[in-house]
C-alpha cells in the first residue's frame, strides 16, 4: 500500500485492537493461526466483524457478520463510509494531514444511502449502520481481507474501497491499527518482494521509474536493466493466445488445475512451443511439460528465506534430504544460467541474500545472522541496528510536510457486480473458498489423511438442494457458461437460496475451474474465481461410495 | 463461535422445556428454524451471545427435569441457544450427580446413606430397598423408577431420608423423612405416601431466640406475616446508616462467617463496597452440603423472608446491583419457599428499582439451584457453577472480594451469617456482643443429630457447653452409652465424652483440636460402628473430590483403599503401613491441595483413628 | 507505556533475589537457578494450578502455594526444599506414579521423582485396566467400592479413532494443558474437555464421542502441549510399538510452514530422513507453539514422492 504491498502491522497489534473487520476472508480455516491473534483480541473484549458471502466458521463468532452479496463490496464500502461521514464520525485531523482526495470521494458515495447499499448489497440497513457506526467509534481498528476482495474481476478497486475505510477512521500509521491483507501462500509476500512481479525490481523499486535502482542492480550484476514492465500472469496467456510468447518456464505453480476456465489454460500450455516446469511432484501442468526439473521442497529441503504477511522475512531450514535427482531451485537456476553462458559458481542461498542486501535498501539491515538471532525480521529494515518496523506509515501523522511525504490518496469507486451474469439457464451463483485441511489444488495436502475432508463436493443451501430435490452424497451435474463437471452435493445450512460453494481442492475428483469464468482484473492480473453462474442438475444415481 | 453440532435433534419436550427458561429463539443461528429469510443476511453473535452462559445449569435443570437424562439433541440444543460448545455443555453436566447423562428412569428414589441417616436405621432402610427394588441403580416398577444411594440430604434430624425425583409431566422433587422402606417402594411405584412432617424446633416459640424467632411461628410464605414480626425493620435502619454505616456496624459486632471459615463479614462487606471494578455482587451460599448439616434448610424453609431481607442489606452495603442465592439442588422446598420470597418481595417493591422506596438503590436477586455436589459450597467453586462452568474451586489469591462471580468484587455469605446481621441492624452491635464468648460472638445454630433423643436445630450463645447442648436435646437416646460426637461435619473431627465440657465456640473447639464448622453436632451411641462411619466419610470425600488437583483426587482415592485395608484387618505391619500412608496423605493433601476440600478430607479420618483409637492403636 | 517494569526483592531460601514486579514466583525461581518441577504449567497457557507440584512454602501462608501462579510480592520469604514441600511434591509423585503410566513422561518427570524418594508402588499393586470406555460413563458422586488390595488407576485402552494422533489416557495425569490448548487459549475448538468428578473425572469429547464425530479440528495443539505422551502423534506411536523410536537419532529443524502466509515456525523431528513429528517454538510470537492440521500434519507430501 502506498508504495509497497504488505500488511501495516503485526499480529501481534491484532491483539490490542478494539474493533476487528475480516473483509471476505474465512480466516478461521484459510489463516488458523492468524485467527488465534483474532481471538485473543476477541477474549480482550474486541468487536469482531465479518463480512462474507457465506456463514462461515470465522463469521460464527462474530458479533456482527454481514452477508453481503457476492460482488458487492465496493457498493457496501462507500454505504458504510457515507454512513460513517454522515455522523461525523470519520478522523478528520488525519484525513486533512496525512490523505488527499477526501472531498472527492466524500461526494462519489454521497448517493449509497443506507436504503441504496440494503438494495445493492441485500444487508439490512440497520446492520450496515452498525458496522459504519462500531467502525467510526474505533479506537484502534484492524482491516484484514483475502480473496474474497482479490478474486474478483475487479479486485484492485475492491482492495481501494477497503483502504478508504480505513483511511476514514485513521486506522494506519499507528500501532495496534491497520490493514492485513492476508497472503495465501507462505512467499507471496517474499515473492513481491523479492521481485517476482512484473512491475517491480527487487524491494519495490520500479523498474521504469527509479533510474537509480536499475544502476545499482546493474553495477552489481554487470548487465543492462531494461526500463520496461513485464506480463502480468494475464497477459502472459494473452500473449500466449496471441503466439507472442512460445517459451514458458514455470516454476512450483500448476496452472493447468489452478487457472479459471482451466480448459483454455490447459489448451494454451499444450500449444507452446515449449514448456518447462520445475516442481517437487508431477502435477498436471508437470504432465504437459517438454522438460520437467524435479526440483527439492523449499520449506524443508533447502536454505532460504520467506516472508510472511506481516512482512516478516524469516529462515526456511534444510530438514531433509530430497529424493535422489531432486535439486534446489537455486541449483537448477544456476545450471541453466551456466548453460546459458553464465557461471555463478557454487552459489547458495546465503551467498545470494548477501547480494540482495546490497540491492534492496529495506532488506539492508537483515544480515543472515540477524535472521537466525531474531527470529525473522520485518521490512522495512534499513540498517543492522534496526529491529524492523512493526507497522508501516507513520509518516502520515507527521506534522511536518517534508517528513509526511506523500499523502495517501482516497479513491473513487464505482460498484460493478460479478460478470458472469445470474439468469434462468445459470441461476445459481458458485462461490470459491478454502477448507481448513486441505491447500490450493490439493497436490500436496491430499497426501495425508485429514479424517475431516470434504473437499470436492458442491456445497448448496438446505432450500436449493430440497427444490433440486438432491440430498447429500448425491451426484448431480454442474454447468457454466465454460463447461460441467460431475460431483456430489453437501447440503451447508450457511448458504442462503442461490449461493452455492465449491473448493478448488480436488480438481481431479471436481474440477471447479472447469467452471470459473477467466474475467479479469486489468490492474491486478486475478480472476474472478469468487462469482461463477452456474446449473445444478440431478443426476438421479446415488454415489457408489454412498450408503 | 464456531460450534460443532452432532445433527442429534431435541425432541420437543426438550426444546419447549428450555424455550420455557430461555423464550423461544429468535435466529437460526441460534436454534431456531430457517422461516426468518432476514437471518441469511445477518447475525449477531460474539460477546453478548457468549455472555449468556451462566443459563447452562439452569438449562440442564430443565432437560433433567423434562425427560429424566440430559440427551445429545438437548445439549446439542443447549449450545446453540446459549452459545457454548456442546463438550463444555457435556464437561460440566457429567460434573454433577443429579444430572443423569443416559437414559434413566423418570422416577428416582435418592436415599441418603450418609453417617447422620447411617446412625439411625438407613442401613436397614437400605437392604430392605435392596430386597424389594433390587439393588441401587436398577430399574423397578417396570423400568419407570429406580433408586440409589445419596450423599447426606440435609435432613438429619428427621433421618433417615430420602429425596424423590419424578421427571416429566407433573414433575415433582421432594424429601421424605423419615423415610421408612415401604414408603420409598410406594413413591418409586407412584402410589405416594403421606410425608410426614416433623417439627425441626424443638425450641421452637420459646423466648430469647433470635435466628430461629419466627420459625414454626410466622407463615413462611406470607410477607405480611413476616413484616408484623420486625420484618425489613432491619433494612430500613441499614438506610438510616448507609453503606459505610452498616460495614461498620457489623465490623463491631465481630461477626464471624457461619459457613465453616470464620471469617469476618465485616471486613469482607468493607473491601467489596470499596472495590473499584463494577458493578459488584452478593450472594448468599445455601449451598449447604457439610454432611449432618441442615440449619439453612430450616431458616430458609421457614423463614424465607429473611434470607431475602439479608441479602437486600448485604447489596446495600457493598453497593452491589445484584444477589443470587446458590441452593443445593436437594433442597426442593426450601427452593420453593425462596422462589416464592423473591417473587412476592419483587411484586411489592422490596427488589427491583429503588427498593423499599429508597431512589438510587436498585437491587435484585436471582435463584440458582445446584445439582448434587458438595465442592459448590465452596465460594470460588460456587461461582464457577453459577457461571455455567464445571464446579471446581479457584486458586486464591485473588479473593471474591476483588474478583468473585464474574470475576468482580463479590461478597459471598453463608444463609446463617446473613441471618445474624439482621439481628445486628436491629438491636445494633452493642447489644449483639454482649452474647457470646471471645471472639465468638451472638448465637449460634447447632445441628443436633444421631443417637439423641430430640433431635432438631437448636440455637445457643456461643460459650454453652457440648454436655449443655446434649442435655437440651434430651442426651443420649434411651439412654445409652455415647460413643462419639462429629463436631463439625465431615470436614470436622470426632470428640468423645471426656470432651462434653469444651464450650462451643471457635476457640474452645479449636483449643481441643477441633473445629465447630457448619454447627454439626452428630452423636453416636455404643451401637454404632464405627468403622462404617469412618469408611463413609472417606467414601464421601472420594466422591465429593472435584478431581482438579492431584493432591485430592488421587488422594481421596488412596485413602479409602487404605482404610478398606485397615477396615479388613491387615497384618501389623499391613497396619502400620496403611497409617502411615493415611497420615502421608494427610498431610499433602491438607498442604498442597486447592481448596478447603483436599485441605479437611483427613480430618475426620486422621480424628477418628487418633481419637478413637479404631485400629487398636494408641492415641498420642 | 511505563517504560522499564519495576523491580523488587524476595527471599529464596534464604538469599535475596531481585523479581521485576508481576513475575510468578516460578518465573523468579528459575532465573535464579532454582530447579522447579511442574507439569500443568506451559509458558503458553494459563496456570491451572492442578498438579501442585511446583508448590513452594511461603512464609505468613497457611498451606503451600503453587510457584507457577502465585505472583511474587516485596518481602515474599520463599522456601523451596523444606521438609513440608517435600514432602508434598513427595506425595504428588506418588499418587501421580501409582494411577497413571508416567514411562513417557521423559527423563525430568523420572528425575524429579527419584529427587523427592517417590516411592508408587507403596500404595500397593495397580488394579487391573478398566475395560474400555469403562472409565468414559462413570457417574459423578456414585463409585463402586474399591478393592482394598491394590490401588486404582486410570490404566484402560487406547484410543485409535483416526490416522493422525492416538489417545492413550493410562498416561493421562489430568494437567488440562490439552483442554487448554484446545480451548480458549489457542485453538478454540473447545472438542475436548473435563468430565465427570474426582478420580473418575477423564478428558473427553460430549458423551465421550469419537474425535472423528466430535468438533476437533485435529490441529495438534493437545499433543504439542500433552506432558506424558497421553496425547501422542500417530506417526510416534506407532514407531514407539514398533521398538524404532529413537530420540537420541533425531534431529529437530526448524523452517517455516508452505500452506499459507502466515509464517509459523514449524520444528520438522526427522529421523532416518522422515518426519516423524511436528512442532512450534512456544517462544514464536507468531504461533506461540500452536499450529493448524496442515502445519501439523501436512507434511506426509514430501515424503511420498517418487525417490527415483
Amino acid at each position: 500500500m502506498f508504495g509497497a504491498g504488505g500488511g501495516t502491522s503485526s499480529y501481534r497489534e491484532v491483539e490490542n485492537a478494539d474493533v476487528i473487520l475480516l473483509w471476505g476472508s474465512n480466516a478461521r480455516e484459510a489463516h488458523p493461526i492468524f485467527f488465534h491473534h483474532v481471538l485473543k483480541a476477541v477474549h480482550r473484549g474486541a468487536k469482531l466483524f465479518v463480512v462474507d458471502p457465506r456463514r462461515t466458521t470465522s463469521s460464527q463468532w462474530a458479533d456482527l457478520w454481514l452477508g453481503l452479496d457476492v460482488g458487492t463490496d465496493i457498493a457496501l464500502s462507500n454505504t458504510v463510509a457515507r454512513e460513517i461521514i454522515a455522523a461525523g464520525l470519520h478522523h478528520t485531523e488525519f484525513i486533512a494531514r496525512g490523505t488527499c482526495g477526501f472531498e472527492e470521494y466524500r461526494a462519489s458515495v454521497e448517493e449509497w444511502t443506507l436504503e441504496r447499499g440494503e438494495q445493492v448489497t441485500g444487508v439490512p440497513a440497520a446492520l450496515i449502520s452498525e458496522l459504519a457506526h462500531a467502525w467510526g467509534h474505533a479506537k484502534n481498528a484492524q482491516m484484514c481481507w483475502t480473496l474474497g476482495i482479490t478474486e474478483h474481476h475487479n479486485a484492485v478497486d475492491n482492495v481501494l474501497s477497503l483502504i478508504n475505510l480505513a483511511l476514514l477512521g485513521g486506522h494506519v500509521g499507528r500501532p495496534n491499527a491497520g490493514i492485513q491483507p492476508l497472503r495465501g501462500q507462505n512467499n507471496v509476500q517474499g515473492g513481491g518482494d523479492m521481485g517476482a512481479i512484473p512491475n517491480k525490481l527487487t524491494g519495490f523499486q520500479d523498474i521504469e521509474k527509479d533510474a537509480a535502482a536499475r544502476a545499482r542492480f546493474e553495477g552489481v550484476y554487470g548487465v543492462p536493466i531494461r526500463p520496461r514492465y513485464g506480463f502480468t500472469l494475464t497477459q502472459m496467456f494473452e500473449a500466449m493466445e496471441h503466439g507472442v510468447m512460445k517459451s514458458v518456464w514455470v516454476i512450483g505453480e500448476n496452472p493447468a488445475q489452478s487457472e479459471a476456465d482451466g480448459q483454455r489454460c490447459r489448451k494454451l500450455l499444450t500449444g507452446l512451443d515449449h514448456l518447462v516446469v520445475s516442481d517437487i511432484v508431477m502435477t498436471a501442468t508437470a504432465e504437459l511439460a517438454d522438460v520437467v526439473f524435479p526440483a527439492s521442497a523449499a520449506w524443508c529441503e533447502t536454505e532460504g528465506t520467506v516472508t510472511s504477511s506481516e512482512r516478516r522475512v524469516q529462515r526456511v531450514r534444510k530438514a531433509l534430504d530430497p529424493p535422489v535427482g531432486a535439486r534446489d531451485d537455486i541449483a537448477i537456476i544456476a545450471e541453466m544460467a551456466k548453460r546459458l553462458g553464465f557461471d555463478w559458481g557454487d552459489v547458495g542461498a546465503e551467498d545470494l541474500w548477501e547480494e540482495l542486501r546490497k540491492l534492496s535498501p529495506m532488506h539492508a539491515g537483515m544480515s543472515w545472522k540477524r535472521l537466525e538471532e531474531l527470529g525473522g525480521i520485518p521490512w522495512p529494515c534499513p540498517d543492522e541496528s534496526s529491529p524492523g518496523e512493526t507497522f508501516l506509515h507513520a509518516r502520515l501523522w507527521e506534522t511536518d510536510p517534508a517528513r509526511r511525504g506523500e499523502p495517501a490518496p482516497f479513491t473513487v469507486l464505482k460498484h460493478a457486480g460479478p460478470v458472469d451474469p445470474i439468469t434462468a439457464d445459470y441461476p445459481l451463483l458458485m462461490t470459491t473458498g478454502r477448507r481448513l485441511d486441505s491447500y490450493n489444488t490439493g497436490v500436496s495436502t491430499r497426501a495425508y489423511s485429514s479424517p475431516n475432508r470434504a473437499d470436492h463436493p458442491l456445497y448448496l443451501s438446505p432450500e436449493d438442494a430440497a427444490r433440486l430435490n438432491v440430498s447429500a452424497d448425491e451426484r448431480v451435474r454442474v454447468s457454466s457458461r465454460r463447461g460441467s463437471i460431475e460431483t456430489e452435493v453437501a447440503v451447508d445450512p450457511g448458504l442462503r437460496p442461490g449461493l452455492a460453494f465449491m473448493t478448488l481442492h480436488a480438481p481431479d475428483r471436481a474440477d471447479a475451474n472447469v467452471l470459473t469464468i477467466d474475467a479479469t482484473d486489468p490492474k491486478a492480473g486475478t480472476a474472478e474465481f469468487k462469482a461463477t453462474a452456474i446449473r445444478v442438475e440431478k443426476l438421479g444415481a446415488v454415489t457408489a461410495g454412498g450408503k | 463461535m464456531d460450534i460443532h453440532l452432532s445433527g442429534a435433534q431435541a425432541t420437543p419436550a426438550e426444546r419447549a422445556a428450555i424455550d420455557a427458561l430461555l423464550g423461544r429463539p429468535t435466529s437460526r443461528w441460534r436454534g431456531g428454524d430457517r422461516e426468518h429469510a432476514a437471518d441469511s443476511r445477518y447475525a449477531h453473535g460474539g460477546q453478548s451471545a457468549r455472555a449468556r452462559r451462566h443459563l447452562l445449569l439452569p438449562a440442564l435443570h430443565a432437560v433433567q427435569d423434562a425427560v429424566g437424562h440430559v440427551t445429545r439433541g438437548a445439549v446439542d440444543y443447549i449450545a446453540q441457544r446459549l452459545t457454548v460448545p456442546p463438550a463444555d455443555v457435556y464437561g460440566v453436566a457429567s460434573f454433577y450427580a443429579l444430572f443423569e447423562m443416559h437414559e434413566s428412569p423418570p422416577t428416582v428414589a435418592h436415599v441418603c446413606d450418609d453417617v447422620g441417616c447411617l446412625a439411625r436405621g438407613a442401613g436397614e432402610l437400605i437392604a430392605s430397598l435392596e430386597r424389594t427394588c433390587g439393588p441401587a441403580g436398577s430399574p423397578c416398577a417396570d423400568g419407570r423408577a429406580t433408586w440409589k444411594r445419596s450423599p447426606c440430604l440435609g435432613l438429619c434430624e428427621r433421618a433417615p431420608a430420602a429425596l424423590m425425583r419424578r421427571a416429566g409431566e407433573g414433575r415433582t422433587d421432594a424429601t421424605l423423612a423419615p423415610a421408612t422402606a415401604g414408603m420409598v417402594h410406594d413413591e418409586l411405584h407412584g402410589t405416594s405416601a403421606p410425608t410426614r412432617v416433623m417439627d425441626s424446633v424443638p425450641q421452637r416459640g420459646e423466648s430469647g431466640l433470635r435466628l430461629l424467632s419466627r420459625v414454626g411461628v410466622v407463615d413462611p410464605t406470607s410477607l405480611h406475616d413476616y413484616l408484623s414480626h420486625g420484618g425489613y425493620a432491619a433494612l430500613a435502619h441499614a438506610f438510616l446508616l448507609g453503606p459505610e454505616g452498616v460495614v461498620k456496624e457489623v465490623t463491631e459486632s465481630k461477626l464471624m462467617g457461619r459457613g465453616g471459615a470464620a471469617f469476618p463479614t465485616g471486613v469482607k462487606w468493607g473491601a467489596v463496597l470499596r472495590a473499584s471494578a463494577l458493578p459488584h455482587h452478593v450472594v448468599c451460599n445455601a449451598d449447604e452440603s457439610e454432611p449432618g448439616t441442615f440449619k439453612d434448610r430450616v431458616l430458609m424453609e421457614e423463614d424465607p423472608f429473611a434470607v431475602i431481607e439479608a441479602l437486600t442489606v448485604a447489596g446495600f452495603a457493598t453497593g452491589a446491583t445484584m444477589g443470587w442465592i446458590y441452593i443445593r439442588g436437594e433442597y426442593p422446598e426450601a427452593h420453593d419457599r425462596l422462589a416464592h420470597a423473591i417473587a412476592v418481595t419483587r411484586r411489592e417493591g422490596l427488589l427491583g428499582d429503588n427498593v423499599m422506596g429508597r431512589v438510587g438503590f436498585s437491587f435484585d436477586i436471582e435463584l440458582r439451584k445446584g445439582a448434587g455436589a458438595y465442592i459448590c459450597g465452596e465460594e470460588t467453586a460456587l461461582f464457577n457453577s453459577i457461571e455455567g462452568y464445571r464446579g471446581e474451586p479457584r486458586n486464591k489469591p485473588p479473593f471474591p472480594v476483588s474478583e468473585g462471580l464474574f470475576r468482580l468484587p463479590t461478597a459471598i455469605n453463608n444463609v446463617e451469617t446473613l441471618a445474624n446481621v439482621l439481628e445486628i441492624l436491629k438491636g445494633g452491635s452493642e447489644e449483639y456482643l454482649k452474647l457470646g464468648l471471645d471472639s465468638s460472638r451472638g448465637t449460634k445454630l447447632f445441628c443436633v443429630a444421631g443417637n439423641v433423643t430430640t433431635p432438631g436445630l437448636y440455637e445457643l450463645p456461643f460459650g454453652a457447653t457440648l454436655r449443655e447442648l446434649l442435655a437440651l436435646a434430651g442426651g443420649i437416646e434411651g439412654g445409652r452409652a455415647l460413643q462419639a460426637v462429629l463436631l463439625g461435619g465431615a470436614a470436622g473431627s470426632f470428640v468423645t465424652a471426656e470432651d462434653l465440657d469444651v464450650p462451643l465456640t471457635f476457640e474452645g473447639t479449636r483449643a481441643i483440636g477441633a473445629s465447630l464448622g457448619s454447627g454439626v453436632v452428630l452423636v453416636f451411641d455404643d451401637r454404632v460402628d464405627m468403622r462404617a462411619i469412618v469408611r463413609r466419610i472417606a467414601r464421601f470425600f472420594r466422591d465429593e473430590s472435584c478431581g482438579q488437583c492431584v493432591p485430592c483426587r488421587v488422594g481421596t482415592q488412596r485413602q479409602e483403599e487404605a482404610l478398606g485395608r485397615l477396615c479388613a484387618g491387615a497384618s501389623r505391619a499391613g497396619r502400620d503401613e496403611a497409617l502411615l500412608l493415611i497420615d502421608d496423605l494427610d498431610r499433602a493433601m491438607r498442604d498442597a491441595s486447592i481448596c478447603g476440600l483436599g485441605h479437611t478430607a483427613a480430618v475426620a479420618v486422621q480424628s477418628a483413628i487418633r481419637k478413637l483409637n479404631l485400629f487398636a492403636v494408641e492415641a498420642p | 507505556m511505563s517504560g522499564e517494569p519495576r523491580e523488587m526483592t524476595i527471599t529464596v531460601d534464604g538469599a535475596p533475589v531481585r523479581v521485576r514486579e508481576g513475575a510468578t514466583l516460578l518465573e523468579a525461581l528459575r532465573a535464579h537457578g532454582v530447579d522447579t518441577p511442574t507439569l500443568c504449567f506451559l509458558e503458553n497457557l494459563t496456570p491451572v494450578n492442578a498438579c501442585r507440584v511446583c508448590v513452594v512454602e511461603l512464609q505468613g501462608a497457611r498451606t503451600l502455594v503453587p510457584s507457577c501462579s502465585r505472583k511474587a510480592e516485596e518481602g515474599m520469604v520463599v522456601s523451596t526444599d523444606s521438609e513440608r514441600v517435600r514432602h508434598a511434591r513427595k506425595l504428588v509423585f506418588e499418587l501421580l506414579g501409582s494411577s497413571v503410566d508416567l514411562s513417557n513422561a521423559g527423563p525430568e518427570v523420572a528425575r524429579w521423582s527419584a529427587r523427592y524418594g517417590a516411592d508408587p508402588a507403596r500404595f500397593g499393586a495397580p488394579a487391573p485396566a478398566a475395560s474400555e470406555g469403562s472409565r468414559d460413563h462413570r457417574h459423578a458422586g456414585h463409585h463402586a467400592a474399591p478393592d482394598p488390595a491394590v490401588a486404582q488407576t486410570v490404566a484402560q485402552p487406547v484410543k485409535v479413532d483416526n490416522d493422525l494422533f492416538v489417545r492413550d489416557y493410562s498416561r493421562c495425569i489430568l494437567c488440562y494443558k490439552c483442554v487448554e490448548a484446545c480451548g480458549g487459549d489457542a485453538q478454540n475448538t473447545f472438542a475436548i474437555t473435563v468430565a465427570g468428578r474426582g478420580f473418575d473425572a477423564r478428558i473427553s469429547t460430549e458423551f465421550a464421542a469419537p474425535l472423528t464425530d466430535s468438533a476437533c479440528v485435529f490441529c495438534g495443539n493437545c499433543i504439542g502441549v500433552c506432558p506424558t505422551g497421553a496425547l501422542v502423534f500417530k506417526s510416534e506411536f506407532d514407531l514407539r510399538e514398533a521398538g524404532n523410536w529413537r530420540e537420541q537419532d533425531q534431529t529437530v529443524t526448524r523452517t517455516v510452514c508452505t500452506y499459507c502466509g502466515v509464517g509459523c515456525n514449524l520444528e520438522l523431528h526427522v529421523q532416518d530422513n522422515t518426519i516423524v513429528k511436528v512442532t512450534s517454538p512456544l517462544d514464536h510470537d507468531v504461533t506461540s507453539g500452536h499450529l493448524c492440521i496442515k502445519g501439523r500434519f501436512g507434511f506426509e507430501f514430501v515424503q511420498v514422492r517418487e525417490r527415483e
